[in-house]
């Protein structure tokens, strides 16, 4: 098991570095200079000259685009990296880890709410839906979780807008607190929390087909197995079976599911978070992106690819935990 | 090939329970009678049997037909193009108000000013243009640009539905030729493709293609070839999955006897591939390309939405979304605008998704339903 293990993290860490080459290069391709376009009117002014501009470049790795200038940039990059370093965002004109750990919160929070929402539905849902195959709540379900997943976020997002805030008025429409709002901490956390039930709606919505579907899979199959067979013949009553029997071995999935939404949890939503106008890392990034902030694209994206590694490596290892009849086939 | 594959599976009816089992016929007649009695149905047509028995695959079909229909014939029946402008002009009124304080009292005067705009734009929904004589109807209205709301929705569903095809065929392909290599060949094939797989699936999607976009603007592409690089882009990333499911399968397949016999006979492993293992893998390949697509479509509205997608004449849901996040005043008073266009996008993935499902109950053994 132990070996397993490490046999795996060593092979994250082999794609993770291919991912950055990839990256890195893909990155470099961008048009947009932002370091040029920044420094653009001091140089039409005369105020610095090519030769500083160059030397600004040359401290990112930047000053040179040719591809054996894109690898020693990368080669820069990297041994910064090991350093601990993910240079500093032209954007924000802060530490790339820094910028990425002061926004992370405030999109891991809605994520958090949102998640705990989606298992707390949709776990009793599905197997509500499972135990009762083809009667009424099971369809209803179905139809609900399907239209659920059909949706795009930002439809969703510009209907809850356009009904509880335009329409109703009931939460704000965007941000993620008053624009000038005094208070106590605990009134700006009311405040937030009035703030992100929408967004925090939208991302429910969206997802919770899927789990609730998944939920229902599972316990189908597990109430086809003999061991359910035999506990209903014991004449253990229904409720036994279903609350201790079928509803343990269906969490098995589930839970190791739990660890692969870790990417998305941490990660951010470019897209909702832009139609919600929430400070959130997505945001952020999808600004850096639009502007060619290099440093912190590079830093974003590689955040999301070792986020996505971490929740695949915790799922497969929690999965072999719970179900015990798992073996590591070689 | 089609002899071997399809079995011959006698027909019981779904409703009733289970035939008794007749006595043994003595007689060679009283047998024949019996082979009358019970009819025989191809595979094929039991699956069909078992997808029409489904609501939700037949709501989903008819969706999916009304949408084909709505987008691709659509056109023909309203009297608008997807970039004419209406340009019989309206008449608008602006509000302007000014604060003014006279001897300490506050009054804010309000002017209502009219005039005869040259662009039909905003009209309701049901309004006809206002040129007199040839007056033509807006079915649900013209968008700020004075074009025809209804029209630019079906145009909106032939790019959407055209381009998903093209992606999901596409990347379908690649995922069934790396995954039959690697599940076929294994050893140091089926280690690099899976590694490439890993890689893939560590790349954050969104993220790459706004790059992507960023590159092919530019290069000096054209922006309205773009979206077909953007998505044949979008098509080399998400093969994975299609190569994963084909080489599980072709894992499982491989030990099977009839490969054993193929192995035997000397066929080519290309012929072995192609032609025994990749049909047995088809029906769960149809499922996944079915709801692969409803995937796209969000794919495609979520670029258009992002203003990645086809240049802002032409016409798309995602796009027609997106106006409204722009400008508050599309959302809160002209809903006719981008809600119809929201709608047709849930429509289309979710008819994709009640037929996938479908298709997934339809096509497994296991059911028993």
């Amino acid at each position: 098991m132990v070996k397993y293990i490490i046999k795996r993290v060593l092979y994250s860490a082999l794609i993770l570095l291919v991912v950055s080459m990839l990256l890195y290069l893909l990155i470099r391709c961008l048009p947009i200079d932002y370091v040029e376009n920044k420094f653009l009117a001091q140089v039409n002014a005369g105020t610095i000259t090519p030769e500083e501009l160059y030397r600004i470049k040359s401290l990112y790795g930047l000053e040179d685009s040719s591809f054996v200038g894109i690898c020693r940039g990368y080669w820069k990059w990297l041994t910064a990296v090991f350093r601990g370093d993910l240079g500093t965002s032209f954007l924000y004109n802060l530490p790339v880890t820094e910028v990425i750990s002061e926004h992370m919160w405030i999109s891991f929070g809605i994520a958090l709410a949102a998640f705990i929402l989606q298992y707390v539905i949709a776990i009793p849902l599905g197997i509500k839906a499972a135990t009762h195959q083809y009667g009424v709540v099971d369809y209803t379900t179905t139809v609900l979780a399907m239209i659920g997943i059909s949706f795009p976020s930002f439809f969703i997002a510009i209907l809850l807008i356009k009904v509880f805030s335009i329409d109703l008025g009931w939460f704000p429409m965007q941000g993620i607190q008053d624009a000038n709002f005094a208070g106590t901490p605990l009134e700006l956390f009311g405040n937030q929390l009035w703030h992100i039930i929408l967004p925090m709606l939208a991302i429910t919505i969206v997802s919770i087909g899927g789990l609730m579907r998944h939920t229902r899979t599972n316990t189908l199959e597990v109430l086809n197995q003999d061991y359910i067979r035999t506990a209903r013949a014991k004449g253990l009553s229904e409720r036994t079976v279903i609350y201790k029997h079928v509803f343990r071995n269906t969490m098995v999935p589930i839970v190791t599911m739990m660890a692969g939404v870790i990417p998305s949890l941490f990660g951010g939503m470019m897209i909702l978070e832009q139609v919600f106008a929430l400070p959130g890392i997505g945001q952020i990034a999808y600004q850096a992106l639009r502007q060619g902030d290099i440093p912190f694209i590079m830093g974003y994206n590689m955040f999301i690819a070792v986020l996505t590694v971490i929740g695949t490596l915790l799922s497969d290892i929690t999965y072999m935990i719970v179900d015990p009849r798992i073996k590591i086939s070689k | 090939m089609e002899e071997f594959t399809e079995e011959i599976i006698p027909e019981r009816a779904p409703d009733q329970p289970e035939m008794t089992p007749e006595p043994q016929p003595e007689t060679p007649e009283e047998q024949e009678s019996i082979a009358d009695k019970v009819r025989i149905i191809s595979p094929t047509r039991l699956v069909l049997k078992r997808f029409f028995r489904s609501k939700l695959s037949i709501v989903g079909l008819c969706m999916f037909l009304f949408l084909l229909l709505f987008s691709f014939i659509g056109p023909l029946f309203v009297p608008w193009q997807e970039t004419e402008v209406d340009y019989s002009g309206k008449l608008t009124s602006t509000i302007v108000s000014v604060d003014a304080e006279v001897n300490g009292e506050k009054f804010t005067v309000y002017m209502i000013e009219e005039y005869e705009g040259t662009i039909n734009a905003h009209a309701d929904p049901f309004t006809y243009s206002n040129d007199g004589e040839n007056s033509r109807l807006h079915i649900f209205g013209t968008d700020e640009n004075g074009r025809d709301t209804f029209v630019r929705l079906m145009y909106g569903g032939r790019m959407s539905m055209l381009l998903s095809f093209l992606v999901v065929v596409i990347y379908t392909v690649i995922g069934v030729i790396l995954g039959g290599l690697a599940g076929y060949f294994g050893k140091w094939v089926d280690m690099v493709i899976m590694r490439i797989v890993d890689i893939l699936n560590c790349i954050p999607s969104l993220p790459i293609l706004l790059i992507v976009g960023a590159i092919l603007d530019g290069v000096g592409i054209n922006q309205s070839i773009r979206i077909y690089y953007m998505l044949g882009f979008l098509a080399l990333l998400s093969w994975t999955g299609i190569a994963r499911l084909v080489r599980g399968q072709i894992l499982f397949l491989r030990e099977q006897e009839y490969i054993v016999a193929a192995e035997a006979l000397g066929m080519s492993p290309m012929r072995k591939i192609f032609h025994h293992l990749v049909p047995n893998v088809m029906p769960q390949l149809i499922v996944s390309m079915t709801l692969g697509l409803g995937s796209i479509i969000l794919y495609e509205a979520t670029l258009s939405f992002l203003g990645l997608g086809v240049p802002l004449e032409m016409a798309s849901w995602g796009q027609m979304v997106q106006r409204a996040t722009q400008n508050t005043e599309i959302l809160s008073y002209y809903t006719m605008e981008w809600l119809p266009a929201g709608i047709m996008i849930v429509l289309a993935v979710l008819s994709f998704n009640f037929i996938g499902d479908g298709l997934r109950d339809a096509l497994d053994p296991k059911m028993k339903r």
